[in-house]
Parts: C-alpha cells; sequence; structure tokens
C-alpha cells in the first residue's frame, strides 16, 4: 500500500468551545500504481484531505503512513521534506513560478532536493519531453497555454520521482478538449510509469476515467468503486 | 545554492525594473552622499595637508593666548597683530612677546634656531599712480620670514636685516602687484610707489618682487584685479607709528639638525617659566605637525558629522526596500505556497527574499558609490584638490549597503518563509 489512513480524525478550532469536524474518521488505502479518483461536492471535505494526504496539514486523530513513512505527527521541517520527495502536486490554477521558464519551473523540485544544476537540466528536460513540451522549454508560463502549463506542471510534479501524483482539480480551469489531453497524460504517466495518481474533483465523468472512485461526502467516504482498473 | 539565489534575485528584479529602481534610490542617494561627503572631506584634508608643509616643516609658532582657552594651534604663521583671542580680552602689551624675549630666545636655544620670522599685519591700504592701482595688505616682516614661509622670489632680494635695522621705506610686492602698477612691462625694481593708508600716503621703493600663491583653496569673491596681495615692508618701518612694538605671533625657525618635536617642547617650557607669573596669558607654541593633526583631526570630525547625517537618508533607504519586500511577500503569496507545496524549506525561502533585498541594496550602493565618487571628483576639480579614493570607504560602503539589505530583509523575509502552505496556496 503505498498510502494508509487509518480513522483519520480533522477538527478545525473556531473558538472554543466551537469545533468543526471536518473529516470524521476516514479509512483508506490505496494500491502503488493505481488511478484513484476522489470525488466530493464542495464542503464535503475533500480539500482537507487532500491537505492532509499531501503532508500541508497534521491530522487531528488518526494516522497517515505514506510510502512507508508515518506521517502523522512530523515537524515542518520533515514534511517539507516529504512533500518534496513522496508528492507530486498539480494545481488547478497550474501554480507556475510567473518569472522563470518551463525549465526552471520543472527543475524547482529538485533544486530545493540539492541536485546539482546539470542533473537537473538533463532530468527536467527528459520530464518536458515526456509531456511533449521539450520545444517550449525556454518559454515563460505566461507565453503558453493552458493545457501548456499543466503539462509543464504534470511535468515538475515527476521531478523527484514521487511516490504519489496528487492532483488537486487539474482540468478545473481548462476547456473540455484541453482537459481531456491532460488527463491523457495523466493516464500515460498513470501506465507507462507506473505512478500511482490521486485526482481530487467533483467532475463525475473525469473519475469514471478512473480506475476507482471514492466519493466523499459529509467528512466520510460514502462509496468505493474498489479496484475496477486492477480487476479488469 | 547561494549563485542560484543571486540569479533568481536579478530574474525577480529584473521583472520589476522600475519598482526595484525606485526602491534602490534610497540606497542610491544614501550611499552617494556619504562617499561624496567623504571624497570631499579627504580631498580637504590633502589640499591643506599639503599647503600647511609647504610652509615648512621646521617652523614652530608661538602665540600668546589667555589661559584656559584651547590651544587649537590653528592657522598659518605669520599672522601676527592678529590680537583676537577667543574670549575677546585683548592682552595688554606686557602680555605680548617683547624683542628681547626673542633676543633671549635666539641666545638660549643657539644652534637648534635658525632664526625667529615676524610678521606684523599693518592693515589693508592701496597702492596708487594715475589710473593704475593695486590692492594691498601691509604685512611688516623681518629677514628670516621669508625663509619661513618659503616665499618664492621672482626678481630683486626679499626686506634683509639691514632693512628691518634702518627702517627703510623698501617693499616686496607680489606679481601681480607688478601685473598691476606696471603693465607695461618696466622693471618694477628700483621704482617708487605711493601707499595711500587711511590717514597718511607713504612711499615705498620696490626691492623684489615675489610670486603669489593663492592661499589655501576656494576662489576669492574680489575680481583678479581688485585681489589684495601682501606688501612686505620691514617690520620696524611697519611699527613706527604704531604704539605697540610687542608681538602676538612669532615663528621660530629650526634649525635643519633639530628635532622639532623636542624644541617645540623646550620653547614651551622656556616660554611657561617666562609666563609663570602671568595670570591671564600664556604663550601657546605648536609646530607644523600638531597643526596638521589638528587641522585633520578637525576636518575629519567635519566629515563625520555630515557623513552622519547622510546615513539617516540611508536608514530611510533601507526602510523603503523593508516597504518593497513587504509589498513583495504579499504579491507572491501564492508563489510561496507553491515553493512550500514543492518541498522548499523555511530557510529556502527565507534566503530567496534576504537575497532580494540585498542585491537590490548592493547595486544601489554600486551605483551610489559610482555617484559619489563623480560627485566627490567634481567638487575637488572645483577646489582644486586632488581626488582621493579610499579602499575601505569604497568596499566598505557596498558592504553597508549589503548589510542594510540584510537587516531590512529580514523581517519581510521571515514573514514569508512563516506563512503556512494551505493558506498561502489558497490566496489570490
Amino acid at each position: 500500500m503505498v498510502i494508509e489512513l487509518r480513522d483519520i480524525v480533522k477538527k478545525y478550532f473556531i473558538g472554543a468551545p466551537n469545533e468543526l469536524t471536518v473529516l470524521k474518521g476516514m479509512t483508506l488505502d490505496i494500491e502503488e500504481g493505481t488511478f484513484v479518483a476522489i470525488v466530493g461536492q464542495s464542503g464535503s471535505g475533500k480539500s482537507t484531505l487532500m491537505n492532509i494526504l499531501g503532508a500541508l496539514d497534521r491530522p487531528t486523530e488518526g494516522e497517515y503512513h505514506l510510502d512507508g513513512v508515518d506521517v502523522g505527527q512530523l515537524p515542518d521541517s520533515e514534511l517539507s521534506r516529504i512533500r518534496n520527495q513522496k508528492i507530486g502536486f498539480v494545481f488547478q490554477t497550474f501554480n507556475l513560478i510567473p518569472r522563470i521558464t518551463a525549465l526552471s519551473n520543472v527543475e524547482l523540485p529538485m533544486f530545493y532536493k540539492g541536485i546539482g544544476k546539470r542533473e537537473r537540466k538533463e532530468r527536467a528536460k527528459e520530464l518536458l519531453a515526456l509531456v511533449e513540451m521539450e520545444d517550449r522549454m525556454a518559454h515563460m508560463p505566461n507565453e503558453l497555454s493552458g493545457g501548456q502549463k499543466q503539462r509543464v506542471a504534470i511535468a515538475r510534479a515527476l521531478a523527484n520521482d514521487p511516490a504519489i501524483i496528487l492532483a488537486d482539480e487539474p482540468t478545473g480551469a481548462l476547456d473540455t478538449q484541453t482537459g481531456n489531453l491532460v488527463m491523457d497524460i495523466f493516464m500515460r504517466v498513470n501506465r507507462q510509469e507506473k505512478k500511482t495518481v490521486i485526482l481530487i474533483t467533483h467532475n463525475e465523468v473525469l473519475a469514471q476515467k478512473t480506475d476507482r472512485v471514492v466519493t466523499i461526502q459529509d467528512g466520510m467516504i460514502i462509496s468505493d468503486t474498489g479496484m475496477k482498473g486492477v480487476l479488469a | 545554492m547561494i549563485w542560484e539565489n543571486i540569479g533568481l534575485a536579478f530574474q525577480s528584479l529584473k521583472s520589476n525594473k522600475m519598482r526595484a529602481l525606485l526602491t534602490m534610490l534610497g540606497i542610491i542617494i544614501g550611499i552617494m552622499s556619504i562617499i561624496g561627503i567623504m571624497t570631499i572631506g579627504d580631498a580637504l584634508t590633502a589640499s591643506v595637508s599639503g599647503s600647511l608643509s609647504s610652509l615648512g616643516t621646521n617652523n614652530i609658532t608661538l602665540s600668546v593666548q589667555e589661559r584656559g582657552t584651547q590651544s587649537n594651534g590653528f592657522g598659518p604663521p605669520g599672522m601676527g597683530g592678529d590680537r583676537g583671542s577667543s574670549s575677546g580680552k585683548t592682552p595688554e602689551s606686557d602680555d605680548l612677546i617683547t624683542d628681547q624675549m626673542i633676543a633671549d630666545l635666539t641666545e638660549t636655544f643657539g644652534g637648534l634656531v635658525t632664526g625667529v620670522s615676524i610678521s606684523y599685519s599693518a592693515g589693508s591700504a592701496k597702492a596708487q599712480d594715475g589710473d593704475l592701482y593695486a590692492n594691498i595688505t601691509i604685512s611688516g616682516v623681518n629677514a628670516n620670514y621669508g625663509v619661513a614661509n618659503n616665499v618664492t622670489q621672482l626678481s630683486g632680494s626679499f626686506i634683509a636685516e639691514s632693512d628691518v635695522e634702518n627702517k627703510s621705506q623698501s617693499a616686496v610686492v607680489s606679481d601681480k602687484f607688478v601685473k598691476s602698477m606696471f603693465p607695461n612691462n618696466e622693471n618694477p625694481i628700483g621704482q617708487t610707489v605711493k601707499v595711500y593708508k587711511t590717514r597718511s600716503i607713504e612711499l615705498y621703493t620696490i626691492i623684489g618682487v615675489y610670486q603669489y600663491e593663492q592661499q589655501g583653496f576656494g576662489g576669492s569673491t574680489a575680481s583678479e584685479k581688485d585681489m589684495s596681495t601682501t606688501f612686505y615692508i620691514p617690520v620696524t618701518t611697519a611699527k613706527q607709528d604704531l604704539l605697540e612694538k610687542n608681538y602676538n605671533t612669532i615663528t621660530v625657525i629650526g634649525s635643519v639638525s633639530s628635532d622639532v618635536d623636542d624644541l617645540t617642547n623646550q620653547l614651551q617650557r622656556h616660554f611657561d617659566r617666562l609666563y609663570a607669573n602671568n595670570e591671564d596669558w600664556q604663550v601657546s607654541v605648536s609646530n607644523m605637525s600638531s597643526m596638521l593633526d589638528t587641522v585633520q583631526s578637525t576636518l575629519s570630525t567635519i566629515s563625520m558629522a555630515i557623513a552622519f547625517i547622510a546615513g539617516i537618508s540611508l536608514l530611510v533607504g533601507g526602510i523603503g526596500v523593508m516597504n518593497i519586500m513587504l509589498v513583495s511577500v504579499t504579491e507572491r503569496t501564492k508563489e510561496i505556497g507553491t515553493r512550500k507545496a514543492l518541498g522548499a524549506q523555511n530557510f529556502h525561502i527565507q534566503l530567496q527574499f534576504v537575497m532580494e533585498a540585498v542585491m537590490v541594496s548592493a547595486i544601489g550602493g554600486i551605483i551610489g558609490l559610482i555617484l559619489g565618487i563623480g560627485v566627490g571628483a567634481l567638487v575637488s576639480s572645483i577646489l582644486g584638490a586632488p581626488l582621493v579614493i579610499s579602499a575601505v570607504t569604497t568596499i566598505g560602503s557596498v558592504l553597508f549597503a549589503m548589510a542594510i539589505g540584510v537587516v531590512f530583509g529580514l523581517y519581510p523575509a521571515k514573514k514569508a518563509a512563516k506563512m503556512d502552505p494551505i493558506d498561502a496556496l489558497r490566496y489570490e
């Protein structure tokens, strides 16, 4: 299992005695190499779940093992390291750093890992080739279309060969056609690179393209289609 | 890591050139003022030192001063007759240096002293011959004056001991004076000029011409033609219609072999004994090197004071850097969130922003330095002083500017580093 969540509870204290329980004891296992969609309406707790999965936040209660590491209550600096080396983020709004080239954007996670410039550049070029963006590597983000930006972002997410790719509404800011192209890249990353991809979305149609759909509502899992892709 | 952060900082500055320039402006002005002032100060010191040491390093100045007042030893020697003292009190005739004292001094110190230079200011006057005129400052001197003050003789001779003894009506005039009074290239030596004083008209025979040298720095407000030059006459001649026969200031010329500082101390002790019973006055003895020290320390104190004021503008510049960095951090909240999501540690973020502040300050510092040297060079050339650029000030000022970047960039950078990644990512 690449991800093991055990009875995860997340509470927000919004001034005593009020507290808001967003995740109410969530247990979820994700096997390596699967393409999972986590679906839920806004307010269902899916963003909170994503923050915990992405080691951006700590659960109030419960255990979270990521790739064999107990991520539960690590200090900030360790969480940064986990994010850097075990997680690849893809955001709805691409989040490319505006003043640096596509290539430099892809290099960024490797820069924070402490990899040398030459090696970084080489790997970044390979990754951009994987998402068919090698001819645009010297471009600034504002010279790229939405779809192109997202492809660069996917290349960046793959930079440190992470255990999971965590994509938060990656097609949300794209038109259907471009969105499908981006989905195809995720498919390819999942099949060819054997990466575990977790897609967080409220789009049911998109979710159906994945191996497994986990639906959450009010901080609880209400349905889980299981290992459809693996079984088929 | 550092180098890549410098590159990153450059890119960030390049993307917002106008803002970066305006931010730098405070630092530029601050460093420019400091460097400019320091350069001008150094140039002045060099210039004053140069002109003072040209007056002779073996000269020892003795002047009557009121007890209790600070001896600053400032002012070129040979300005005798200047009775002004800091408290406004005037020494009585008995308090002044007498001819007898000078004679005793020469006898006591014998081989250590080459001579005693005396000068006595006898006021301003005008030499006139028909339409031709020249403004003069009459100075009664003895023969040693020319030696002590390095008067450059162009023709004829300087006032001689015999002129002093005979109270002769001879005069040594400047080349400027000759140009004004004898425009037709006549030989001035032996000519008689009419000098119009406030109450009398006197006749003097020119026995020599010296080269006029502009004293110190800065131009006179008088036009070239109206500029007053010194008109040397025998001191005895100058004093014959004055009641006061004693001297406020004399200059002792140490012999080449004597130790000037040692002689200065001996003279001081000698006069301390002579003036032991004088309750109000004493003789202050100083030599060129102590005068040089005084001048240099006075000038450097002044430059330091002005530089300190200029330093305040640097402080304001630093606050400007901090202000813009705070804006920049807020603007780039989402970027900070993204970087943190990609695995940036807090120190990565902090270093990035500090480096940016340091770059702004350093570039501003370098521009300020260049402009400051430019200002210094301009002012030095106007003053006719040599341009002195010290390596310490140059490197120091750029380092100081960088330090300002660190100090004022630290708070915004810490603020950026401490951001919660979730909040930062959500920021629009």
